[in-house]
C-alpha cells in the first residue's frame, strides 16, 4: 500500500525528516509515536503532498507508484486521506456542501454518478450515525466554532464519506473525551478491513487500548529509531522516550 | 505562494466576459459632444415639461464650473466629454405592447437571461429594460398598477406623474452634489421610476436591466424610488455591456426616499465589461452616485451590491438617517481582478434619534486588481443613541493585487455606540490544502472559499439573485462549483 523509502524532507530550508523507511501493507495498521516536534506531522504532510514540504531525497510509493510529483488533490483522489491534527476552518462554506463537493470530486474521478443534494443528504446521515454526530453540524460552516473534539469527529465523518484506502490519522485522539475516543476508535475498527490501511499518529497509549496496531514506530529527530509490536507503546508510556535516545 | 499556485489562480481569475456581444440594431445616435443644444435635444426627444428642461440647464451651467474629482484611489485615462454621445435609442421604440418589441432586442435580453416576453417571464419579477439611453420595455405594469404601484421608465414618469417627479427629483442628491451627479442631472436619459403608495407591500420584486450597446455612448440613467408611509419594496438592478476597445462612461444617479415606517431594499448586480484582462483597454467607468433618505421615523433603507464588472468603479451608496429609529444598511461584495480598480464603500449619516446602521463590506482582489474600501460614519449632534456596526474584510488571491481600507468616523454625540472590525487576509494556503486533501482541485477550492467569504452579503440578496451572484462570482473566478 504505502512504502516510504529513505525519505528526506525539508521545510522552508530546514531539514526535518532524515531518512524515514516505512512499509504499510494492505490491511495493516501502523502507529507512530514520538516527541513533540520530532516530525510526525511533517511526514503526514509530505505523504499528502502539502506545498513547501519538499522531498530532497528518497521516495514515497503508493500502490506501487511514486507519488512525489503528484498534486495533493490527485493523491487524495487516489485514496489517501489525512485526518488533520488541526482541522482548518472555512468560514461561510456549509459543511454539507463541502463534503458533497469532496465526495463528488471522488465519484467523478471514479466515473460514478455524482450525488445530488437530496441523495447526498441521505448518504451523509447514515455516516453521521456512525460517529454519533448531530445533524446540526451539517448546517454549520466547515469547522467554524467547532470544539476541538467536534473537529476531530468531523474529520472522522469525512473519512467515512470519502472511503480512503490509506488513512493517516494525525493525533485524531488528542483532545477527545473518553466517549468520543471510544466512538472514534470504534469508527476506525469498523472501517478497517483487509484492503484498507491506517497510519495512526498518537501520543497516548490509551488509544492503543481500543485499536490494535500491527506495528508501532518511534520517531525521533526525523528518524524512526525503533519499531516493534503493541507492547512498545506500553513501554513508552512507562519509561518515556529518553531511554531510546542514548 | 509559489509560482505553480499563482499560475492556477491566474487561470482561475481569467474571465471570459460572456456578455460582450454587440447587438446589430438600427439606432438614433446623437453625434458626440455636449452643449446646451445637446440638452435641448434630449429633453425634446423625451417631450419633457419645461421645468425639467430648466432643471437640466441649471445643472449643466453648474457642471461647466466644476472640476473633475481626483481624490479617489483609482487611475484612469482622461475622459473627453466632447467625445461621448449623450443619446442613443433603438429606432423602433414606440411600442404599444411587448409584442412589438424589436426581435433583435428581445434576442439580446434573452441572451442575457432576461426574458421580456411576459408569458415566459421569471415568476413574479417585474422588469424594466434600459437599452443605451431609453427604456425599451417594462413588464407587469398593469398588475402592479392594480396595487397602486407605479413602475415605469423615468421619461414616462416625467410626463405622466410630473408632480411626484418634481417633488422628489434632486431632493436626496441635489444637482450640485458632485461632478458626475451634476453631469447626470444635465444629460440623464432614462432609468426607472418606482412609487409605492401608503401601506402597500409591493407584491413582486422589481428589477431594471441596463445594457450599453452603442459605441462611444455614455449611459446616464436616473432612478427614483419613493416608498410612502408603511410601504415596502425590493428592487434589483443588473448591468452588462459589450466588449469594446475604448472606455465608456456610466454615470448614474439613484435616489431613494423612505417615508415613515417604509422599507426599501435596493440590490445591484453590476457586471459591466471590465476591459481587456491583459491590457486593461476598454471597459466601463462606473461612476455612480446613490443615496437613500430615510426621511420618516422607523424607516429602513438597505443597499446590497455585488460589483464584479467595470474597469473602474467609484461609488458609495449611502443613507441619510433623518427619521428617528431609522435604519440604514450596506452589504457589499466587490471583486477586482486582472487590471480592474474599485474605490467603493458607503456613507451613513445619522441625524435622527436611535438611528442604526450596519456596514458589511467584502472585498476580493485577484490578478493585479486594486481595491479600496472607503466608508464614512457621521453621527450628528441630534442623533442620540445612534449605533453603527462596520465590518470590512478583504481577501487577496495571489500576491500581485492590493486592498486598502479608509474608514472615516465623525462622532458629534457622545451617546453613540460604534463598532468597527476589519481584516485583510490572503486566501489561506491551509484552506486550499484542506480542500485539496479532500480531492477538491484548486480552482474549485478558490471559488468555494471566496463564495463562503461573501456569504453574509449574498444572504441579503433576493433568493433568485443570490444564486445569480454566486454563479457570477464563479464565472468571474472561472470554473464552477457543483
Ligand atoms: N512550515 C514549517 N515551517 C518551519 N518549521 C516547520 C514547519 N513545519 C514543521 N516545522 C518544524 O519541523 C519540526 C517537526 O514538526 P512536526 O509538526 O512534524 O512535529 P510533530 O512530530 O508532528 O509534533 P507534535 O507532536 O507537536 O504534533 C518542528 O520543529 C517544527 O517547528
Ligand atoms: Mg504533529
Amino acid at each position: 500500500m504505502l512504502e516510504v523509502k529513505n525519505l528526506h524532507v525539508e521545510v522552508e530550508g530546514k531539514q526535518i525528516l532524515n531518512g524515514i523507511d516505512l512499509n504499510v501493507k494492505p490491511g495493516e495498521m501502523h502507529a507512530i509515536m514520538g516527541l513533540n516536534g520530532s516530525g510526525k506531522s511533517t511526514l503526514s504532510n509530505a505523504i499528502t503532498g502539502r506545498e513547501n514540504y519538499s522531498v530532497t531525497k528518497g521516495d514515497i510509493i503508493y500502490k506501487n507508484e511514486s507519488i512525489v510529483e503528484m498534486e495533493p488533490n490527485e493523491r487524495a483522489l487516489a485514496g489517501i486521506f489525512m485526518s488533520f491534527q488541526y482541522p482548518t476552518v472555512i468560514p461561510g462554506v456549509n459543511n454539507t456542501y463541502f463534503l458533497r463537493a469532496a465526495v463528488n470530486a471522488k465519484r467523478k474521478y471514479n466515473k460514478q454518478k455524482e450525488y445530488d443534494a437530496a441523495s447526498f443528504l441521505k448518504f451523509v446521515k447514515s455516516k453521521l450515525k456512525e460517529v454519533e454526530m448531530d445533524s446540526k453540524y451539517l448546517k454549520r460552516a466547515v469547522n467554524e466554532g467547532f470544539s476541538g473534539g467536534e473537529k476531530k469527529r468531523n474529520e472522522m465523518l469525512q473519512l467515512l464519506c470519502l472511503e480512503p484506502e490509506l488513512a493517516i490519522m494525525d493525533e485524531t485522539d488528542s483532545g477527545l473525551d473518553i466517549d468520543a475516543l471510544k466512538i472514534i476508535s470504534k469508527g476506525i475498527n469498523n472501517y478497517k478491513n483487509k484492503d484498507r490501511s491506517f497510519l495512526v499518529i498518537t501520543h497516548y497509549q490509551r488509544l492503543l487500548k481500543y485499536i490494535e496496531p500491527d506495528v508501532v514506530h518511534v520517531l525521533i529527530d526525523g528518524k524512526i529509531i525503533k519499531s516493534g509490536g503493541k507492547e512498545l507503546a506500553l513501554e513508552l508510556e512507562e519509561k518515556g522516550y529518553s531511554w531510546l535516545e542514548s | 505562494m509559489n509560482e505553480s499556485k499563482n499560475a492556477v489562480i491566474d487561470q482561475r481569475v481569467k474571465e471570459d466576459y460572456k456578455y460582450g456581444f454587440v447587438t446589430d440594431i438600427e439606432s438614433d445616435t446623437l453625434a458626440p459632444g455636449i452643449s446646451e443644444k445637446t440638452i435641448h435635444y434630449i429633453s425634446g426627444k423625451k417631450k419633457e415639461p419645461s421645468w425639467l428642461l430648466d432643471w437640466r440647464l441649471k445643472a449643466y451651467r453648474k457642471w461647466l464650473k466644476m472640476k473633475e474629482p481626483n481624490w479617489q484611489n483609482v487611475n484612469y485615462k482622461n475622459i473627453d466629454y466632447q467625445d461621448i454621445s449623450y443619446f442613443s435609442a433603438p429606432k423602433k421604440n414606440e411600442l404599444k405592447s411587448l409584442d412589438e418589441l424589436d426581435p433583435e432586442l428581445l434576442k439580446t435580453y434573452n441572451k442575457l437571461g432576461i426574458p421580456l416576453d411576459e408569458q415566459k417571464m421569471m415568476n413574479g419579477i417585474a422588469v424594466d429594460a434600459v437599452f443605451d439611453s431609453v427604456s425599451v420595455a417594462t413588464t407587469f405594469r398593469e398588475e402592479l398598477k392594480s396595487h397602486g404601484v407605479i413602475f415605469c421608465s423615468f421619461s414616462e414618469a416625467a410626463i405622466d406623474y410630473p408632480e411626484i417627479v418634481q417633488k422628489y427629483l434632486g431632493s436626496v442628491i441635489p444637482h450640485t452634489d458632485n461632478y458626475f451627479a451634476c453631469l447626470n442631472s444635465a444629460v440623464f436619459t432614462d432609468g426607472s421610476f418606482v412609487f409605492i403608495p401608503k401601506g402597500v407591500k409591493c407584491p413582486m420584486e422589481l428589477s431594471t436591466y441596463f445594457r450599453i450597446n452603442e459605441a462611444k455612448t455614455g449611459q446616464f440613467e436616473r432612478t427614483l424610488i419613493i416608498a410612502e408611509e408603511g410601504s415596502s419594496v425590493s428592487y434589483l438592478e443588473g448591468c452588462t455591456a459589450p466588449m469594446r476597445d475604448e472606455n465608456q462612461l456610466h454615470a448614474a444617479v439613484v435616489e431613494l426616499v423612505a417615508l415613515d415606517s417604509a422599507t426599501i431594499k435596493y440590490s445591484t448586480v453590476q457586471n459591466w465589461y471590465p476591459g481587456n484582462p491583459e491590457t486593461g483597454e476598454g471597459g466601463i467607468y462606473n461612476f455612480v452616485t446613490k443615496r437613500g433618505l430615510c426621511s420618516g421615523k422607523n424607516s429602513r433603507i438597505s443597499w446590497t451590491q455585488v460589483e464584479t464588472g467595470s474597469a473602474v468603479t467609484w461609488k458609495y451608496p449611502s443613507c441619510i438617517l433623518k427619521g428617528d429609529n431609522s435604519v440604514g444598511e450596506f452589504y457589499s461584495v466587490a471583486l477586482t481582478n486582472n487590471l480592474q480598480q474599485a474605490d467603493t464603500g458607503t456613507k451613513m449619516i445619522h441625524i435622527g434619534k436611535n438611528t442604526k446602521s450596519t456596514i458589511i463590506s467584502k472585498g476580493i482582489s485577484a490578478g493585479k486588481g486594486q481595491q479600496t474600501y472607503r466608508g464614512e460614519v457621521k453621527i450628528m449632534k441630534s442623533a442620540d443613541n445612534a449605533r453603527n456596526f462596520s465590518q470590512c474584510d478583504s481577501i487577496l488571491i495571489g500576491d500581485r493585487c492590493g486592498a486598502h481600507t479608509f474608514p472615516y468616523i465623525d462622532v458629534r454625540n457622545q451617546s453613540a455606540i460604534m463598532e468597527h472590525e476589519a481584516s485583510t487576509s490572503k486566501i489561506g494556503e491551509d484552506q486550499l490544502f484542506y480542500c485539496n486533501q479532500r480531492g477538491i482541485d484548486t480552482e474549485d477550492a478558490v471559488s468555494m472559499i471566496v463564495n463562503g467569504f461573501c456569504k453574509e452579503v449574498f444572504n441579503e440578496l433576493p433568493m433568485e439573485f443570490a444564486m445569480e451572484a454566486t454563479k457570477l462570482m464563479e464565472v468571474s473566478l472561472e470554473g464552477s462549483v457543483g
